[in-house]
């Protein structure tokens, strides 16, 4: 009974902490696959956060943060787009440049909202609907659920995941865009407007990182704080190389970076084992999923480069 | 007018001219917007560095560790590698620092001598194995970093909550002996009679009594001219920037680029330990508990990418920064605007260095249309 509480508790928390991750990833994906890096996954969740913690508290309903989470990030994510596409600049500077932005204007507005203070104020009574209460389960009646809880963001995580995965592989979209990444001269000569699809993936992948953030704040920490996105957006990223820059195989490996970041919470009362060292594990654990893995998956091969027209 | 608009778009040092520019404009709009006075701002900005010659030399003090962690990040960048580990290396300077700088008594001068030697093998290890990753599994060294910044942030604060480590009641650990330490001045001094007589006799010494000014500067310029002439003048600086510029090219040219790139991490991840050290010798004199990075590695990647990875770049780009922040803490105590104002000015004046490729193209298509 104990150890089945346990083993439910831990999967309710790897699917908390998941969920930011699986929305983030799917963007990492989304614009890694139209050949463009994005690694200001960070600041973008960082943004969301900080634009879903404050409208959240202001108009009360988790609903609109999570919108303006997502905008948020997709407000960067144009920036971003116009030094990758329009000017050509250096992707992996403005991705630097964005985790800089997106991390100070959070802090700035909160700063400002706040009466200056780093933090916005708690959420917790602004709560998204859980799963269980959803489907008519009361949990005080069981013991076994007494412990565990699902938020529906990460029912809204794997629906996105399968999503993703359909537009990317079973449709003429998807094809238009895996093209872009793949071969931008060869795309551009049937036709298809290399520039307009690779807007609007990394507007896209800005979307779902802020989406990520918002879910961080709204069912994690339930507020905005300057910690509160720390090395998710890159453990996203991490997913995304590990998932081999497949929808399915990203969501995957967030749930197993998700688990282990379960794990530093489930393990915490054990006396022989330091906090700090289980905090180490779920960034010491995506090095060794790398090391593993790395070599079986192949990016896009124009990832990172931006496109000349008329260039072979 | 127009050729000399083409001759400065293809200067590299127009961008970098251009996104400080870019980087004030949109630091007092976002002042303005926010209901602040940006002319009073920027006012308290030069005050803040520029009132006294003592606030002169507290930026000077301040920008040692971020040039370290921008000269570390630079060198990377010149041969080819993208350290974004500096934060972590400096983290592990930091408790180098902290652990020899304490335990291990030594006399005077070697003390320091012998922690900046141990500091760099550290750092340099720990940048070296993100290099060895790269060689031997093709992990790329941007995200391997960010992970061993963190496990070094939390190693950090495993250190310190080690109950043979953290001074009870406190949340830091021991200050280091004074053997260790490498102020010109001790602080105890500042407060001295002795101290104030020779304030009053010799001026121009306060700004070094009243500082933290130490022998960090000296061995800052020392690094800076060693990374340059290494760079410039050596062959084993010619194969690294080989490979910066076209890794196969120095491939084929029958260049070790492997070895190379676990030489450039090395020299990399050392120079940014050396700055971790140096900040416990001669500011902090402990580690502490942290509820997040301090974010001296991060600062040194504005730093390298505003210097154009040039190590002289890295100074003034660092004196800069470092202005910025001490004129940004003014900026809040006494208008009440918060303080990340200098991190969006940092951040937008590199996304316009992000554009900074974009410029000699632009002065390309103006010489095409005459």
């Amino acid at each position: 009974m104990n150890l089945l509480n346990t083993i439910l508790l831990t999967a309710s928390i790897s699917l908390m902490y998941s969920a930011p991750l699986i929305f983030t990833a799917l963007g990492g994906v989304i614009t890694q696959r139209a050949g463009v890096d994005n690694i200001g996954l960070e600041g973008m969740m960082a943004f969301g956060a900080c634009g879903a913690a404050i409208l959240c508290h202001f108009s009360g309903s988790p609903w609109i943060g999570l919108v303006v989470g997502a905008l948020f990030g997709a407000t960067l994510a144009l920036l971003h787009a116009f030094v990758a596409v329009t000017a050509k600049g250096s992707q992996i500077i403005s991705g630097i440049a964005i985790n800089f932005i997106g991390l100070g204007l959070g802090v700035f507005l909160t700063r400002f909202l706040f009466d200056g203070a780093a933090q916005s104020n708690s959420t917790i009574n602004q709560n998204l609907p859980k799963v269980l209460e959803l489907i008519g389960i009361d949990k005080s009646k069981s013991r076994l659920l007494e412990s565990s809880e699902i938020d529906l963001t990460v029912i809204f995580a794997f629906l996105f995941a399968v999503l993703f995965w359909f537009v990317l592989y079973k449709t003429k979209t998807g094809l238009r865009v895996r093209a872009c990444g793949e071969h931008p001269g060869a795309a551009d000569t049937l036709g298809i407007n290399v520039t307009r699809i690779r807007y609007i993936c990394t507007i896209l992948s800005g979307v779902m990182a802020g989406l990520g953030g918002a879910v961080t704040a709204l069912t994690i920490s339930y507020r905005f704080t300057p910690t509160v996105i720390s090395g998710q957006g890159f453990i996203a990223l991490a997913a995304v190389i590990f998932g081999n820059w497949k929808p399915i195989g990203a969501t995957l490996a967030c749930l197993l970076f998700g688990f282990a970041q379960a794990l530093t919470v489930v393990m915490a009362g054990i006396p022989w084992l330091p906090t700090q060292i289980l905090a180490m594990l779920p960034y010491a654990l995506t090095l060794l999923i790398l090391v593993i893995f790395v070599e079986r998956s192949t990016p896009p091969k124009a990832l990172g480069q931006p496109y000349f027209k008329g260039q072979a | 007018m127009r050729h000399f608009l083409i001759r400065a778009l293809k200067k590299p040092f127009t961008a970098v001219l251009v996104a400080i520019l870019i980087g004030f404009l949109v630091g007092a709009v976002t002042l303005a917007v926010g209901g602040y006075d940006p002319g009073r701002g920027y006012g308290l900005l030069v005050t803040g560095i520029f009132s006294s010659t003592r606030r002169t030399m507290q930026v000077l003090v301040n920008a040692v560790p971020i040039i370290m962690t921008g000269l570390a990040v630079s060198f990377a960048v010149r041969t080819g590698m993208f350290n974004i580990g500096a934060d972590g290396q400096f983290i592990l300077g930091q408790v180098t620092g902290a652990v020899i700088g304490y335990y291990v008594p030594l006399p005077p001068i070697l003390h320091p001598i012998f922690i900046l030697l141990c500091a760099f093998a550290i750092g340099g290890l720990y940048a070296a194995f993100a290099a060895f990753l790269k060689n031997r599994f093709g992990i790329h060294e941007v995200i391997s970093t960010i992970m061993l910044n963190w496990i070094a942030y939390y190693f950090m604060n495993f250190v310190v909550n080690m109950k043979s480590v953290k001074v009870p009641g406190s949340q830091h650990s021991p200050e280091i002996l004074d053997t260790a330490k490498i102020t010109f001045f001790s602080r105890e001094f500042r407060t001295t009679a002795e101290g104030e007589a020779l304030i009053a006799r010799q001026p121009w010494l306060e700004s070094l009594i009243r500082t933290d000014a130490g022998y960090a500067i000296l061995v800052m310029i020392a690094v800076t001219l060693l990374l340059w002439v290494v760079l410039k003048y050596t062959r084993i600086g010619f194969e690294l920037r080989a490979v910066g510029y076209n890794y196969y090219a120095a491939e084929f040219a029958a260049m070790p680029v492997k070895r190379n790139a676990l030489l450039s991490m090395f020299i990399s991840g050392g120079t940014a330990a050396l700055g971790g050290a140096m900040l416990v010798m001669s500011t902090s004199y402990f580690i502490s508990m942290l509820g997040a990075t301090e974010g001296y590695g991060w600062d040194g990647i504005s730093v390298a990418l505003i210097a154009g990875s040039h190590p002289i770049g890295c100074v003034f780009a660092g004196l800069l920064y470092s202005g910025l922040k001490l004129g940004g803490t003014e900026i809040q105590s006494r208008m009440g605007a918060p303080t990340e104002i200098i991190n969006i000015m940092i951040g937008v004046l590199v996304l316009c260095i992000a554009f900074a490729p974009a410029l000699p193209r632009l002065a390309e298509r103006l010489e095409r249309k005459e």
